[in-house]
């Protein structure tokens, strides 16, 4: 694949303790420009957490964090999404009592600048805003194949499709870099695979970086062109997805635990 | 189930927005012609049955509770942020009306297209429209110099230090008669004569109970499609994304303090307004009346009537404010001249309203008229705990660790 070297984001030795738990051990990792990438690694490896101090959800005990050319380290998360830095959830979290339109347009809060005045009077402005965010939003339903959904409730979206409301949600930051925390959990083999397609379709058609944290490893070994694995917080090995399917240690992290937890994590 | 939610799902139809603006502007104009071209030519009895079940200040007070519990409404329905000290904004509204449309301060003499009193120039007396304006200006400074450290709390720490604010301001009145030798608001005898209001040369003197009407329900109709609209604009839906999960709505690019900041303004300046309308309708500014009890009453006008959905809390505040002014002394009367007794059914509206807030968390959270969407979690079970602690506790799978 097409990659340039010039990493989006570069992750530079962090650290997260939780009380006496070190969830994430001095940890480096970049995201090359375009590119589609893997963090795996067994349950408790401290991949989400990876994802929260990436999105300044939780501050670094040490290392920073750089994002396309600067320092997002200690940065509010609201900055680090509006700049670019979008994410989708392990467990979902929509706003259930928006519509699937309304879900998407609120990540267009930062790009939009309508307030009290300009809204309560319609200025022209005002409703031009609108309409063109009324518009991207539909391009992005339409996108992750619920164009349909428009104005029903979140909660009301089978699981599936919650799951690709929240990839729209997150297209609607116009974000340069996208963080899917396991997309696939839940989705049937078939969704699976058809998922492979997706994520390429996102690079391709939405000129995004992605970072996928993911289980099913028929999903990550195809999609992926560097996959990162975690174990215990740390990173035990990193490399082309036939590279880590013969590294030892990986092999030794999923099955030397038990070959049921890992079937758990597929679930 | 996912028929009737399938129905129920276009949030808000611009139809049965119409429908309820042509019923409320129905009415008041209805209010209005009775009072402005039958009353005054109509028989003695319907004359008192009017004036003693629905006098024009009852009338008018209920359109200024509209206008505040709208504004409640917006911090509490929309934002999902608990208020309990909203009283302290309608009485700074009221103070700004007392300082500048009556002689309060009588060592200046100061009048701008005012209406001071015949032969009583000082004091300042600016115009009802300008003093509107200042009104909700100066509440909604309030609204963010109490917002900005406050905001920041979890939901029951705002709750503690709105309420500490609903009590600490009407006391700053009762007690500011003498600060440093200067009489800022004349303590417990509050200030009175407020001015008529003037406009365009015309005055609405002591009796023009139902132009004032008017005035007051013009008010609460542009609260209405502020509401309206607001809700349906980038900022309304970034407060419901916030009622329904800050840390996701934060993760998709909502800045929390701006976005709460801005729902505490715009919810103060409508009780400043409020404030000021109330002042001109009784002629005069009472510390007293601003009590805690009044920030209960409009929190209960917001639930009563259904957080967030605008014309179920109109339905609330027309309710209790009437039972608040009128039912409770008429039927009171009623009452007691059939039993014999003396009871103060009006003292007891704040018991009354009290178990009512229970009565309604026990047994229909959503309200009478709830929002659609808020229907659609509260009758379900599992949703419902939910919804009502609103902070980002929930329900997580085994392996899930996202909040904190
Ligand atoms: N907010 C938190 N407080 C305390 N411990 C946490 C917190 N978040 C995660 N952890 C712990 O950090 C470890 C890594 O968790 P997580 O990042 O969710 O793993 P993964 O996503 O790889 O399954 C787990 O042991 C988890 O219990
Ligand atoms: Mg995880």
């Amino acid at each position: 694949m097409s990659t340039t070297n010039n990493p989006v984001l570069d992750a530079q030795n962090i650290s997260v303790v939780f009380g006496g738990l070190v969830a994430v051990n001095d940890v480096s990792f970049t995201i090359p420009e375009g590119s589609i990438v893997s963090l795996i690694g067994p349950n408790g490896a401290g991949k989400t957490t990876f994802f929260n101090v990436l999105t300044g959800l939780y501050q670094p005990t040490s290392g920073d964090v750089i994002f396309d050319g600067e320092y997002i380290t200690g940065r509010a998360p609201h900055k680090i999404a509006s700049g670019g830095l979008a994410r989708t959830f392990q467990n979902i979290r929509l706003f259930g009592m928006m519509t699937a339109q309304e879900n998407v347009m609120v990540a267009m809060h930062s790009k939009m600048s309508a307030g009290v005045w300009s809204t309560t009077f319609r200025t022209k402005k005002q409703k031009r805003e609108e309409a063109e965010a009324k518009e991207f939003a539909q391009e992005l339903l339409d996108f992750v194949g619920i164009g349909k959904t428009t104005h029903e409730y979140a909660r009301n979206l089978s699981y599936g499709d919650q799951r690709r409301l929240e990839v729209a949600r997150a297209l609607a930051l116009r974000p340069k870099v996208v963080l899917l925390d396991e997309p696939t959990a839940g989705m049937n083999p078939n969704e699976s695979a058809a998922f492979v397609e997706f994520v390429r379709r996102l690079r391709s058609e939405r000129g995004v970086s992605v970072l996928l944290i993911e289980h099913d490893m028929s999903v990550v070994m195809q999609v992926s062109e560097r996959i990162t694995v975690l174990d215990q917080g740390q990173k035990i090995a990193e490399g082309t997805p036939s590279e880590i399917k013969n590294n030892p240690r990986v092999i030794e992290a999923y099955l030397g635990k038990s070959g049921s937890e890992a079937s758990q994590n597929v679930n | 189930m996912a028929e009737e939610t399938k129905a129920a799902a276009p949030a808000h139809t611009s139809s049965s927005n119409t429908k309820w603006a042509i019923g409320f502007i129905t009415v008041v104009l209805a209010i209005y012609a009775i009072n402005k071209f039958y009353l005054p030519t109509a028989p003695v009895q319907v004359k008192t049955f009017f004036n003693s079940w629905f006098s024009l200040t009852s009338m008018g007070e209920i359109m200024i509770y509209i206008l505040m519990a709208l504004g409640l409404n917006i911090v509490v329905g929309y934002a999902g942020l608990l208020d309990l000290g909203y009283v302290a904004f309608w009485a700074l509204g009221g103070y700004v009306a007392g300082w500048l449309m009556s002689g309060h301060f009588d060592q200046w003499t100061v009048n701008f297209f005012g209406n001071p009193p015949a032969g009583l120039p000082n004091g300042i007396h600016l115009n009802f429209l300008l003093v509107l304006v200042l009104g909700g200006v100066f509440t909604a400074i309030w609204g963010v110099i109490i917002g900005a450290p406050t905001l920041r709390l979890k939901s029951d720490y705002l709750a503690l230090v709105t309420l500490g604010f609903g009590e600490i301001i009407p006391q700053v009145m009762v007690n500011g008669e003498d600060i440093g030798g200067f009489n800022l608001t004349n303590g417990t005898k509050g200030i009175n004569p407020v001015d008529n209001i003037k406009l365009f040369g015309y005055e609405f003197g002591p009796f023009a109970l139902a132009d004032k009407f008017l005035i007051y329900a013009a008010l609460a109709g542009l609260m209405i499609i502020l509401s309206l609209r607001l809700r349906d604009g980038r900022l309304g839906r970034a407060w419901l994304a916030i009622r329904e999960d800050e840390l996701a709505a934060s993760m998709m690019g909502v800045p929390l303090m701006r976005t709460k900041l801005a729902s505490y303004a715009v919810g103060a300046t409508a009780g400043g307004v409020g404030g000021v309308a109330f002042a001109t309708l009784i002629g005069g500014v009472y510390a007293e009346r601003f009590n805690f009890q009044v920030s209960i009453i409009i929190l209960s006008m917001v639930v009563l009537g259904g957080m967030g959905n605008v014309w179920g809390v109109l339905v609330g505040a027309t309710l209790l404010a009437w039972v608040n002014n009128t039912g409770l002394v008429q039927f009171g009367n009623i009452i007691n001249s059939a039993t014999g007794k003396n009871i103060d059914f009006p003292s007891f509206n704040f018991l009354i309203f009290g178990v009512l807030l229970i009565l309604m968390m026990l047994f229909r959270r959503e309200g009478f008229l709830p929002e659609a969407r808020v229907r659609l979690i509260m009758h379900e079970e599992e949703f419902s705990e939910v919804a009502v602690v609103t902070d980002d506790i929930e329900v997580e799978g085994v392996h899930h660790h996202e909040h904190n």
